[in-house]
Parts: structure tokens; sequence; C-alpha cells
């Protein structure tokens, strides 16, 4: 069984097509996040799941109960949102009660329940105070108490950290992750932060034009990113793209008077394509003073933007721009002609007719 | 543009360290004009504590050696209205017997509507909003005489109930607006929130809603009662003589020809009336321009 | 668990509403329908109207002919023809009444009104108690207001009575008793009342101007008053246009100030149509209620510039 399973789900707002047959299924227990740039229909999907929005056409099951059409309070849904969305005029103890006071719980249950959640989260100092008393962090805790409260098993967060500075939100990240170790729930986590989406998700689901572009283990998505879409998205630096065509039955990509050697290529039949392009991340690429024939691509340094551990090296190579990550200390001078070596096992190949990855 | 605040903080050129020529003008204007500002505010009072010796054998400019509140008196209890001398009080408790409960019921209906509008659209929700808010530009012409009949089917014509739901009426579009616009500045995923938390369109007005919105209700409040307060139209045509609002009893007042005219009385009377909407206004200015100005400039 | 049934969803959306849907659709709709439709009968006043007495009492436009052809509504005898090109229109009665006050009344009070605001955004002192000064009669009945410049006014005692009486014995003021100038004594009264709230939208109207506009401008070495004029004035257009349409809605409604102050006198002369409409409610119901169908008129031509922005506005989007 899984915990939340979505079918065939369409959403239209008028004649436009928000959410296009999507299917998911989650299993119990598994940390989710659904990432895209901004109009992808990932908040628009959360919120269906939450029940807030009516979709045009499928289901909806959580635990295996079709909750296509009930109301978000009997979904079993607990929800935290970017804005916190905390009651103003409540207390913190009020905030986290008050759902439960609507479902009529016995006031000896509401603070036990109450008690627990502010002990797991560390606000039980708070509980007397009003949330515009707290700060940016202390209030999402807060929200995160209000879901936990309701004791359900499936927790959706709308991008929760999106509004807390660099800081707390790499803090909270940790602890989301804790928290989620420890309760074992079933969280979907909607965030346009691919760091968020790489350290927190069991699978992350990219999203683009209301379609979900690829559903793996952030790994995979990385290293295998499923489409064009998904590599350029995943990644920061972005991959490099070169485009070219695969010559000799696949054994070769050409491109300008470069040609690498193609073999340890993990992918499908590369066969001859006259329209291909290859992506290699700034990382997966090293640079070396001499030409290794099928290995290596002639590059001329044009600036470097030094990081702190890392350098990122911008270089022109075949009149392209491209990017490569080394350790600071190689940092090579201006305008230095060094040569590009490939890790051909690390590359990515998409057919640039239909964008998807060989 | 609703919320923008008069208090802000001007955002014109600096000021220069001394009076300058610019602004002595500037000064000027603004001085010139606070004059006939108040000027018929002055006249008011003083002719009202003149006796009526003063006011025909003096200057109206010149305020009186000897105040005297008779005039009040006599406006209050036993100015003649016509047909009674019973004073402008009759009219006083009138109009709080119509004010109160026109805003009570214009304000409850006026803010569910809006909650509504902003918060649980349904079919066609839109349609009638925009109607509502095209019919705050119908000349009260266009409507009087079709309510005059809907009141009379009603049985409720020349009473209290009927000038109640009148201003109810034309009360709607602005305070509907006023308050769709406030409920959808509110963040809507609180809104989300109350409704995970399984609380319903009842619960979630009350509980959650209300609670923050003590300022718009207040900007309510006072946008109705003077609105109220200040009708002549509606009174005199829906509320039946023995209900007749303060503005109708002062204009009756005043054009009562019984015992010859005596300005003292009625500019006592003028002032009386306009009394309610002044001490609202002068107590809750902030709150009276935010009405006004949301009301009117929107977006 | 199936779809539910649309008409439930929402369902105490939808009957906390019930009472603005009749409203809009019993009032507003229906009130302007009927009173339209009956705009074409001869109908007396009856205790309920019927189609069959709307097709019995079907005149076409003959309310209308006899509206135009009523000298209290309009008349226009004194058009004479002075000099080469200019004519000199001369009308009155309501209709012209009204129309005169309303574009006396959108002139002065909006360049009056903006004046004052420009005035007040100079960081000026005492800013809260001038507000205060301008924006109090807003707050008055038109009642009030109509009695107090009554007596102000008054030939008798008032304003011409105090200036002779202080040895200006040419002063003369008794415009409330003219004929020709009854109009512009309302309008005195009428901008007293409303300046101050046009002021106030204004004001709001420029502090919701960017600070950086300021900044650019003075950088750029342009005087404060060309500042105003040039780029203000033009940023302003929403607000100057909703300022219009609610001075000049208002000013078509005129009814309670005219009644206060001058009860349509001396004569007739200061009639406007909301007085004429319900004074023939009674007598003449057919006309009053074609009378008022004019007035919905007005009021369209005068909403078809903010009509148009607003729609604007909403296709950009």
């Amino acid at each position: 069984m899984h915990s939340v399973s979505v079918k065939n789900l369409t959403l239209k707002f008028g004649s436009a097509e928000v959410l296009k047959n999507l299917n998911l299924d989650v299993e119990e227990g598994e940390f989710i996040v659904l990432l895209g740039p901004s109009g992808c229909g990932k908040s628009t999907l959360l919120n269906c799941l939450a029940g807030l929005l009516e979709l045009t056409e499928g289901q909806i099951h959580i635990k295996g109960k079709n909750v296509t059409w009930a109301e978000p309070s009997e979904r079993g849904i607990g929800m935290v949102f970017q804005s916190y969305a905390l009651y103003p005029q409540m207390t913190v103890r009020g905030n986290m009660s008050f759902g439960l006071k609507i479902a009529g719980l016995p006031k000896a249950e509401i603070a036990k329940r109450v008690d627990r959640a502010s002990e797991i989260l560390q606000i039980g100092p708070l509980l007397d105070r009003k949330p515009g008393a707290l700060s940016g962090g202390q209030r999402q805790r807060v929200a995160i108490g209000r879901a936990l409260v309701r004791e359900v098993d499936v927790f959706l967060f709308d991008e929760p950290l999106s509004n807390l500075d660099a800081k707390l939100r790499s803090e909270l990240r940790v602890e989301l992750k804790r928290l989620h170790n420890r309760l074992k729930n079933t969280m979907i986590y909607v965030t346009h932060d691919q760091i968020e989406a790489l350290t927190l998700a069991d699978r992350i689901a990219i999203m683009r034009g209301g379609i979900i572009q690829q559903l793996d283990a952030p790994q995979t998505i990385y290293n295998r990113p499923a489409n064009l879409f998904v590599a350029g998205f995943i990644g920061s630096p972005a991959m490099n793209f070169i485009k070219g065509e695969t010559v000799d039955g696949g054994k070769r990509f050409k491109f300008g008077d470069v040609s690498l050697d193609l073999a340890g290529y993990e992918g499908g039949a590369i066969l001859d394509r006259p329209k291909a392009i290859i992506g290699l991340r700034p990382e997966h690429l090293s640079m070396v003073d001499e030409a290794i024939p099928g290995h290596t691509i002639p590059a001329v340094v044009e600036i470097d933007e030094p990081m702190g551990a890392d350098s990122l090296v911008w270089l022109l190579a075949e009149g392209r721009q491209m990017s490569v990550r080394v350790p600071v200390e190689h940092r090579p001078a201006p305008g230095k002609q060094v040569h590009l070596k490939v890790d051909i096992a690390k590359a990515s190949l998409f057919d640039e007719t239909n964008e998807l990855r060989i | 543009m609703a919320n923008t605040p008069l208090a802000a903080g001007p955002s014109g050129a600096k000021p220069k360290p001394f009076i300058t020529p610019q602004r002595a003008v500037v000064y000027t204007v603004l001085i010139v004009c606070a004059i006939f500002f108040l000027f018929p505010l002055y006249i008011m009072v003083i002719t009202s504590l003149k006796n009526i010796q003063e006011i025909q054998s003096g200057n109206i400019f010149i305020p009186t050696m000897h105040p005297t509140f008779d005039a009040w008196e006599k406006a209050w209890n036993s100015a003649c209205t016509g047909l009674y001398c019973e004073g402008i009080k009759v009219g006083f408790w009138n109009s709080i017997k119509i004010t109160v409960p026109s805003t009570i019921v214009s304000i409850i209906v006026a803010s569910l509507t809006g909650y509504s509008m902003a918060n649980w659209p349904f079919k066609f929700s839109e349609v009638f909003f925009t109607i509502l808010l095209l019919s705050s530009f119908i000349p009260y012409v266009v409507m009087i005489y079709p309510l005059v009949i809907i009141t009379r089917e009603l049985g409720i014509y020349s009473t209290l109930p009927a000038v109640v739901l009148v201003h109810t009426i034309f009360g709607l579009p602005l305070l509907t607006l006023l308050f769709r616009n406030y409920f959808a500045s509110l963040p809507q995923e609180l809104f989300k929130a109350a409704r995970v938390d399984g609380a319903g369109y009842w619960q979630i007005f009350f509980q959650v809603f209300a609670p923050m919105s003590v300022p718009i209700f207040t900007v309510a409040v006072i946008l109705q009662v003077t609105g109220i307060w200040n009708d002549f139209l509606f009174g005199v045509i829906y509320a039946g003589p023995t209900n007749y609002p303060m503005t109708v009893q002062l204009n009756n007042i005043v054009n009562s020809a019984q015992g010859g005219k005596a300005y003292n009385v009625d500019m006592a009377a003028t002032i009386l009336t306009g009394l309610v909407p002044l001490a609202i206004y002068f107590f809750s200015g902030k709150y009276f321009v935010r009405g006004i100005a949301a009301g009117a400039v929107k977006g | 668990m199936n779809r539910p049934n649309p008409l439930f969803r929402n369902l105490n959306s939808k009957i906390a509403s019930l009472p603005m849907m009749l409203i809009v659709l019993g009032v507003f709709v229906g009130g302007t329908v009927w009173t339209v439709l009956f705009s074409f009968t001869n109908i007396k006043i009856l205790p309920i109207f019927t189609p069959k007495q709307w097709i019995d009492g079907f005149v076409g436009f003959a309310n209308y002919k006899r509206l135009f052809n009523s000298d209290r509504w309009m008349s226009c005898p004194a058009i004479t023809k002075i000099g080469q090109e200019s004519w000199q229109f001369k009308c009155t009665g309501a209709m012209p009444n009204m129309i005169t006050y309303a574009i006396l009344a959108i002139i002065i009070s909006i360049s009056l009104g903006f004046l004052l605001a420009v005035m007040m955004d100079q960081k000026i002192r005492l800013e809260g108690m001038f507000r205060t000064i301008y924006l109090y009669p807003f707050a008055l009945s038109f009642i009030v207001t109509g009695h107090v410049w009554a007596w102000i006014m008054s030939p008798e005692y008032g304003l011409q009575h105090a200036m002779r009486e202080l040895g200006w014995t040419s002063f003369s003021f008794g415009w409330i008793a003219d004929r020709q100038m009854v109009m512009y004594a309302i309008v005195i009264a009428g901008i007293w009342q409303g300046t101050g709230f046009v002021m106030a939208l204004m004001l709001a109207g420029l502090r919701g101007i960017d600070e950086d506009i300021w900044k650019a401008a003075r950088v750029d070495g342009i005087p404060a008053w060309r500042t105003y004029i040039q780029i203000v004035l033009p940023m302003m257009k929403p607000v100057m246009v909703t300022t219009f349409v609610l001075v000049a809605s208002g000013a078509v409604r005129i009814y309670d100030l005219v009644v206060a102050l001058t009860d349509g006198g001396p004569g007739i002369s200061s009639d406007v149509p909301s007085r004429y409409i319900y004074q023939n409610f009674s007598a003449n119901l057919g006309q009053s209620l074609s009378a008022s169908t004019v007035m919905l008129v007005s009021m369209a031509i005068v909403l078809i510039p903010w009509m148009r922005m607003e729609f604007g506005k909403k296709s950009q989007a």
C-alpha cells in the first residue's frame, strides 16, 4: 500500500492545464521533494493533495483511502506553509490546539499532544507567547508543531524555509531531516531550492509545465538526468552543454575539431546521431597541460571566480563558454592555453531532437 | 493604495533651514484656506450663542458679549418641526433608532458578503460582485420608486425596518468592497492553514479572521454611522413622519415659519445635528481618512 | 466517494451571500430595469406593476418628449450669436443647473484639492491640524452644510449685512436670492464640503509615489514645481480619474444640499434633477421615471472613462 498515490491527476484553471495527467506514488515513510522552477505546478500539486484545490480529473489516495473529494481536515495530512500562517491573535499553544479543538478532542488529550510536540521541537518556553513575539525560525517551528499535533501520517511542506535567512535555513534543514528520521512519517516537500532537495529527499520529483520530468533518488537525478531540462536545472554552477554529433556507430562525439571517445559512457545505445548534446558538469572536468587525443578539449582561460575551497574557471573552447571547478590552489592565469580532460563515465549524452538522455 | 497611510511622511522637497519666500506662500495658502473652512463653524457657534435681538441688530462676525445656551435648549426641547414643537431631540432619538440597527445589519451582511467573495468564491460570484460595484454609481432616483413598491409589498413602508433595509441596501456596495479587499489582503496561507485544521466557513470567519479585522470593522462602523446619520433622502421617504431622523427634523425646524425666524435656534439645531458625526470625526480622524480613502482609491 | 454536487460546493458562502444576490437582482438590476421599462408608460401610482399594466400603459417616448419640452427640466430659449464665431447659450432648468454645478464643482474642488495636497506635502508643521480643518466639513450632512451657508449668505443678516454694517456700504452678496447667481452659491457650499475629501485622496496619491522619483528629479536638477506638473501629475492619473468619477457622480446626485440651502429657489431657479423627480413622483410618475432614466444615462456617460480604465487594466493583466 502506498502512503500517497496520485492517479491521472489533471487540473485546469479555465482552459489552462496546470497539472497534466500526473501520476505519483509515495512510499510509506518516504521523503519526497517536489522541485522545479516557479510556475511548474509543484505548489499546485501540493494544494491538490491537501484538498485546498479541487482537481479537474483523476484521483488521490492517502493510506489506501480515496480522498479525492474529502475535506482537507479529513485527509490525514498536516501542512506547513512558507509564510508560517500562524493565527496572530492566538498564542503558540492556541495555534497548535486550534485544529484539535475543532475536531472536538478532550482537553487532556490536546494538552498531551501539544506538550509532546513542543518537546520534540523545543518550543516549550514559547507556548504562551503570540506569533508576533517570535523570530522567523521560532515561528516556523511552531507551524511544524501545529502539523505535528495532528498526529497524521503525511506531512505536506510548501516551501517552509524560503522566508528564512541562509544560516537559519541550513539549521532548520538539518532539523527537518532529524525530525523525519525520528518520526518516520511520509513527507512531501515543495521547494525551488535544489540544495534542500538534494539534502533532504529520498526521492526528488523534478517538475516542469505541470509534468513530472523525473522521479528518482537525488544522486541518480544529479548523475544521470533523464533529459536536458533536468540536467540544466540541477547543479550549480550549471552543467556545460556542447552541441555536436555522434559518429562511428556511436563510438565518438564530434564537435568542431574535437572528437571525444565515448567508450565507458554509462547509458543506452548511442548510435550515430547527427544532432546530439554532451553534458559535462564543471566538477567532472579537469585541466591538464598536454592534450590526450579523444579525451581532452583545448581551451583558453578567460576568468576565474574563487569561491573559498574551489574556484570556478571560465574558459573558451571552440568558441563556446565552459566552466570547470578546480581546487583554489590550481587556479590558472587568464589567457593560458589548457586542455580539459573529460571523465566520460560521468558525462550525459542527449538526443537534441527529443531532449532525452541516451 | 487603500492602506497608504497619510502619515507615511511627506514626499515633497526637503525643507530649507529657514523661512523662504516659497514657504511663506505655502503657509499663506494653507492658512487662508483654513480660515475659509473654519468660518462656517465659527458663525454657527457664535450665532447659536446669541439671543434673537443681538442677531437682528448685530453683525454675524462679531461674537456675543452675553453668550447664552437658551437657543440650544430651545432647539433641543421645544423648537417646532411643522406640526409638533418638541424640539430636535425627537429627531436625535429617531436617528439613533435608525443608525444603530442599520449600521449593525449592513456591516453583518457586507462583511459576510466580502468574506465570501474573497475566500469562498462560487460560480457567478464575480459577476454578482461586479454588478454590485457598478450599482454604487446608479443614481438613487432610479431605485427609489421600485424600493417604495418593494417595502410597501413587504408591508414595512413608512416604518423603521424599511429605512434600515434601504440603508443596508445602499451601504452594501462600498462596504462589501471594503471587506472583500481587506480579506483578500490577508495571507491566503492563513486561510489554507485553518482549512487544514478543519475550520469551516463560520469558524474561519469568527475565530480566525474577525479577531484580526478590528481595524476594518472600525472603519466600516465610522463610515456607516456618519453616512446614515447624515442621510436625509431615505429618512424622508421610507421612515415615515413619526420616525423622521434628525436631518429631516432640522430641515423642518429651519423651514418652519411658526413664530418668526429664530436663526439662533436654527444654528443650535444645526450644530446639534452635526455633533455626532463631528465627534466621530475628531476622535477617529485616522480611521475616518482611511475609510474614505479605502472606499475611493482601490487597487 | 464521488464528486460532490457543485450546487452544494461552498454552500455556506452561498447562503451568506444570498442577501447580496437578492439585492443585486431584485433592487439594483430589477429596480433599474423596472424604472427604465415603466418610463415608457403613462402609469400612475398603483399597488403593484404587472406586464399587462406595462402593455396597457405603453406610450413610447411621450414622457421623454414632454420632459424635454418642460421648462422646469430644461429650456434654452436664448441662444444668441455674439460676434463672428461665438455663441451664447443661456439654458435654464433642473438639468442645466446640475450640469453647471457639476462642471464647477469638479474643476474647483479638484484643482483646489490638488493644490492643498501639494502644499500639505511640503513637510509643513501642523499637518494633522490642517488636514483636520480641511476635512471636517466632509463629515457633516449636506443638510447641515446647506443651512449654515444659507445663514451666512442670507442677504438680510448674513455676510452682506455684516460688511455693510462694517462700513463697506456698496458690498453686495445676494447670490442666494439671485436667479442668475444662485447656482454659484450652491457651488460654494459644495466646494466647502467636498474639497477636503479631494485633498485627502490627492495626498494619499502623492504619498503613494515612489520616493526615488523625487531623488531622481533632484539629481537631475528639476525644480520642484516642474516635477509636480510634469512628472507627478501624470503619475497621479488613476487617482485623478477616480476622484473625478466620485466628484462627478456626487454632483449628478445633488439633492440634499439644494433642499437645505435654497429648496430650489428663488422660484425654481436652483432646481436640480433629483428634486424635480421626487416632486413629480405623485403627480406625474411616468415623467419622473423617464427623468430618472436620463439621469442613469448621464451617469453612464460620466462613468465611461473610468470603466475603460478599469477594463484596460484587466486586459493587461
